[in-house]
């Protein structure tokens, strides 16, 4: 009895070991939020539904597909799925404590609490069938059908009533019934239990056949080590069918285990579901693409994990990347170029495990391995540089990548100088490009998204957070080609003008919730007027977009034919 | 030639054989290899054997032969097969007389012959395929292809296999109910377990969990059982009258020349099972060449086997001597630096010889031994309070004991004698000993610290024990054949420290 919810041919493997790199693309993507929205409280749907997100990668078209009817049944009738799911649930939990006669090492203890076990087993696996029957015709992926159809089948009237048989039987109430064979010593040796022959339905025919009566003794009351003996013979009897009904308990059990982990994923996705259309947040079932393609088109894409911490309905993004391998997003500090990184990696993530995304519509390719590079904060124990430390995590995803995977690097290589900073992040971002890797980018160097633009606008797409000309910012992306500043300027100006009792607020961390719980910009205050150092130095010093020498498109150029 | 024994040729040796371990075996260590090997064959009382050298070359060459077709792993182990068998065979026949109740007493007999009349006929069947050289073993396979195939042995052959086949023909049911237990013959009931699995096995997606419990353990053998054997006679009597009747005619089973070779044949077991962890190790063992009238003896990488076994359970190489006399040469000297294995060597002689006047493979390899009529040893002894005399006197009167008794046939083993007296004393003692052995033409181990003695005479040899080169105070546990002056030791370990004259002179400036 299979339940193939996950996978048409085989069962979903909970203990899958996470991927390379899970550690920091959690953090990065805030996956915590994400999976405790999924979750809502039950650890095991936690557990569930990161393993289904992470080996995501390993999933075809077609597995996604086949997920996607399951969650479209799943929405349309929430109700018995959460009632199937509780079944499994009660199956295994309350079980747990029986599972101590089990781990007895006396026959008898472990005959008791096998039984006990398979009796409570047997009402769950009686209420399943009943589920299954009352499942009507509203169901319709291929996963549900199936399932119903089997537990129908499989559970039958006749079938259950055999389990209680055995139940019954093994109470003993006529006495225990042994076969026995001669050993070593001419004692009694392989005691078994014995089934009773059917019984032969004619009477008349039953009465000649009958047993001879054979020979028996009684045990003299006070006889202790002779009664003693008797048990110990009944225990030997009773030892193999112990053992063989505790494993059967155990095979029931993993069956609600399995059945409870192959739901746990769609209970997370209802869950998340209910609480994004509270929000009245769109959701949107993904088309998926195989992985040599590239198609990346989305209309309202926003960060789930921004939406599940803000009471306002956050911002969406449109675009259409075509076959391009590269998005350069650059632009205003705070313009929503973090969050719009983010939303790509959970759109990604999400549709690969089969889930519906945060988007009005939602079109990619699928990826063998997503990567994330962000800035980090500088390294607290001085071991080890800050640009060191963002080039040894870089060298270790290069160990790890492979063609066809996505790569979101936020602020990467911002460590040094830009100029230095974009000679890193165009040897790098090029290599990228050459292995196939499909690179969003989210950066302030100026240098390296200017010369990117000069020399290789066909295979980038060059996004820019919006900043209206008043200095307020929309949080939605546009197609744009770089802006050489930041505006850290009107970060600035915010900040040491009349408004800056508001914002000093925001910028220790203690107002403004999204800030600090999402970590997406929860910069001290030095952070900030450093950046903003930095976009004044650049106004200083670099020429504007305008007038920028178009040698140094050549010079890109150079680069990239020398290596 | 009719067989009698394997270990004697003559079954009248076997009468002189002593129940006391000699004197030398002490010093030695022989006491200690011999609790050690025979530690493993307590039941056979196999220490005696050890005992007793034997009398003459003939004797000898019975045993070395027999060694030699033993050498043959097949034979070792068909032997070692059958001695297993005939073990197990006492056990179920003593399990069986302990046992109160007569179905297990008639049941552990049947077993017991059943295991003696297959150990028998796979002994047979194995060592008539092999090609035997000794005397011994031929005989001996002689008179088991005879047995086997007598009348005697084929009936009891026969009737064991009839009464097993309707034994493990019988099944029963048991039904137990309340303080009723009911006997019957089984009709047709069938494994519940098997039952429960099938029901079950559409839920199986993993191996079964495993469990392990315990039901109490109760002797086999008992009343209760005894009940149920009753109750089962009355199904069957047939078959366990026909046990009764085997158990009563069947008392003394085993062959007496069978029972015997089982026991003398250990002898040669529990010293080449030690033999065989040694050579593991790449040690060498060798039959020796025996002469009565040639004092002229060699070995080559020899050792003692005792401290072998024991550096081997530490995991510690072994290091292996030479030794030869040639010619006049009698008496081997032993001089050289403490701790540097002189004593293990003069152990070494005397087992090498012992070990070869019991027929049994020695130490080495390209072995020529003495055959000698008696070995005396002479090792230092703790002080003997309660004998009144001074060490010397004891080691005096020791040794005036060994020269009385000694002739010129004999073998003297001396460890550092006089060391409680005088540097001067010892030097005219040991001269004036070192001078009858000579006179009697013994051949002899003197271990000594006295430079003197090594060069005594045209009979005396000197061995001294070595150091390590480059770093002296390393023993190599190395004996060499060369001349005893202390110098080289003590001029390497002026070296080391750099105060030689040469070195000296270098050094001390001006």
């Amino acid at each position: 009895m299979k339940t193939l919810l996950m996978h048409p041919d085989r069962p979903f493997d909970a203990q899958f070991p996470l991927p390379w790199g899970e550690p920091q693309l959690t953090q990065d993507l805030e996956l915590n939020t994400l999976l405790d929205a999924m979750a809502d409280g039950d650890r095991f749907v936690y557990e569930v539904s990161r393993a289904a997100l992470f080996s995501g990668f390993q999933n075809d078209v077609s597995t996604i597909l086949y997920r996607q009817e399951v969650i479209s049944d799943c929405l349309a009738n929430p109700d018995q799925i959460r009632a199937l799911y509780t079944l499994t649930v009660e199956a295994t939990d309350n079980t747990k404590r029986m599972w101590w006669d089990l781990s007895s090492q006396y026959p008898d203890s472990v005959l008791f609490g096998a039984i006990s076990l398979l009796e409570f087993l047997r009402n769950s696996l009686r209420k399943l069938r009943q589920l299954a029957e009352g499942a009507g015709d509203q169901f319709r992926s291929r996963a549900f059908l199936a399932l119903f159809a089997m537990l129908r089948n499989e559970l039958g009237d006749e079938y259950l009533a055999t389990i209680d048989q055995y139940l019954n039987d093994m109470k003993f109430r006529n006495g225990t019934l042994l076969t026995a064979e001669l050993g070593e010593n001419n004692e009694g040796t392989n005691y078994t239990l014995a089934r009773p022959p059917k019984r032969e339905p004619n009477w008349f025919r039953r009465i000649l056949t009958k047993a001879s009566p054979g020979y028996t003794f009684r045990l003299d009351p006070r006889d202790e080590g002779g009664a003693r003996i008797v048990g110990s013979i009944r225990q030997r009897g009773i030892c193999r069918v112990a053992i063989t009904l505790a494993q059967s308990a155990g095979h029931v059990l993993n069956f609600f285990k399995a059945l409870k982990t192959e739901l746990a994923f769609y209970i997370g996705s209802l869950n998340l579901h209910q609480k994004l259309s509270g929000k009245q947040e769109p959701a949107c079932l993904p088309v998926p693409a195989p992985s040599t393609e590239r198609k990346h088109r989305f209309t309202g894409l926003y960060d789930v994990c921004l939406a599940l911490h803000l009471e306002r309905r956050v911002v969406g993004n449109d675009a259409n990347v075509k076959e391009k391998s590269a998005v350069v997003i650059t632009g205003a500090n705070q313009g929503g170029k973090s969050s719009f990184l983010r939303s790509i990696g959970l759109a990604q993530l999400m549709m690969q495990s089969g889930m519906f995304v945060g988007a009005e519509s939602f079109e990619a390719e699928l990826c063998p391995a997503l990567f994330a590079h962000y800035k980090r904060e500088e390294d607290a124990t001085m071991k080890s540089g800050k640009l060191d430390e963002e080039l040894a995590r870089m060298s270790d995803i290069a160990d790890h990548i492979l063609p066809n995977s996505i790569l979101l690097l936020n602020e990467s290589f911002a460590a040094t100088n830009e100029r230095e900073g974009s000679e890193i992040a165009t040897q790098i971002v090029g290599a990228m490009l050459e292995k196939r890797v499909k690179v969003f980018f989210v950066t302030h160097l100026y240098e390296f998204a200017h010369r990117f633009f000069t020399t290789r606008s066909d295979d980038g797409l060059f996004l820019r957070a919006e900043r209206l000309p008043d200095g307020t910012r929309t949080f939605k992306l546009v197609e744009r080609e770089p802006l050489e500043t930041s505006y850290g300027e009107d970060l600035y100006r915010e900040i040491f003008s009349d408004h800056q009792h508001s914002l000093l607020q925001t910028t220790d961390g203690s107002i403004n919730p999204s800030r600090d719980r999402l970590g997406i910009s929860g910069r001290s205050a030095s952070n900030l007027s450093r950046e903003h150092l930095g976009s004044d130095q650049s106004v200083a010093e670099a020429p504007t977009s305008e007038n920028y020498p178009s040698h140094r498109g050549k010079e890109f150029a150079k680069i990239i034919e020398t290596r | 030639m009719a067989f009698r024994s394997i270990l004697f040729k003559e079954t009248n040796e076997a009468a002189k054989t002593s129940e006391e371990e000699p004197a030398f075996f002490g010093d030695l260590n022989l006491d200690q290899f011999v609790s050690k090997i025979t530690s493993d064959f307590q039941e056979y009382d196999l220490a005696t054997f050890y005992y007793s050298q034997l009398p003459d070359l003939d004797s000898i060459l019975y045993r070395q032969e027999v060694v030699r077709d033993l050498e043959n792993q097949s034979v070792l182990a068909s032997i070692k097969s059958f001695a297993g068998q005939m073990r197990l065979m006492r056990q179920r026949l003593e399990q069986g007389k302990k046992a109160f109740y007569k179905y297990a007493i008639q049941k552990g007999f049947l077993t017991a012959v059943d295991i003696y009349c297959s150990a028998v006929e796979r002994l047979a069947l194995d060592i008539c395929a092999r090609a035997l050289e000794s005397t011994g073993m031929r005989a001996f396979r002689g008179y088991l292809a005879n047995y086997v195939s007598s009348p005697h042995f084929r009936g009891l052959v026969n009737e064991i296999s009839n009464l097993k086949t309707s034994l493990a023909k019988i099944q029963y049911c048991l039904l137990l109910r309340g303080d009723a237990v009911t006997v019957r013959i089984p009709e047709d009931e069938s494994d519940y377990s098997i039952a429960v699995e099938d029901t079950f096995e559409k839920f199986r997606r993993e191996p079964d969990q495993r469990y392990r419990v315990t039901v109490r353990e109760i002797d086999p053998v008992n009343h209760i059982q005894a009940q149920v054997l009753e109750g089962i006679a009355k199904f069957d009597p047939g078959t366990f009258d026909a046990l009764d009747a085997f158990c009563s005619s069947r008392v003394d089973f085993i062959d007496s020349t069978i029972s015997r070779f089982d026991r003398e044949i250990q002898f040669y077991l529990a010293f080449l099972n030690y033999v065989g962890k040694l050579r593991g190790a790449g040690l060498k063992f060798t039959l020796p060449t025996l002469s009565t009238t040639s004092k002229e003896v060699n070995a080559q990488e020899t050792f003692d086997l005792v401290l072998a076994g024991k550096l081997l359970d530490e995991k510690a190489a072994v290091v292996c001597n030479d030794f030869s006399l040639s010619g006049a040469e009698r008496i081997l000297v032993v001089s050289g630096p403490n701790h540097g294995g002189k004593t293990t060597f003069a152990r070494t002689f005397g087992q090498l010889h012992y070990l070869a006047v019991l027929g049994l493979p020695v130490p080495g390899r390209n072995v020529q031994l003495f055959k000698f009529d008696q070995l005396f040893t002479h090792f230092e002894r703790e002080e003997d309070i309660s004998s009144l005399r001074g060490k010397l006197q004891d080691d005096l009167l020791r040794i005036h004991e060994i020269l009385l008794h000694a002739t010129s046939q004999s073998i003297v083993i001396m460890n550092e004698i006089f060391s409680s007296t005088t540097l001067q004393d010892a030097i005219f003692l040991g001269k004036k000993v070192v001078d009858q052995l000579s006179t009697l033409d013994v051949l002899c181990v003197c271990v000594t610290f006295l430079d003197e003695l090594a060069s005594f005479d045209e009979k005396t040899v000197s061995f001294v024990s070595t150091v390590d080169p480059i770093n002296p105070a390393v023993r190599t546990f190395k004996l060499e054949r060369k001349s005893a002056d202390g110098l080289a030791y003590a001029l390497a370990i002026a070296e080391k420290h750099r105060v030689t004259y040469d070195l000296l002179m270098e050094r001390i400036k001006g």
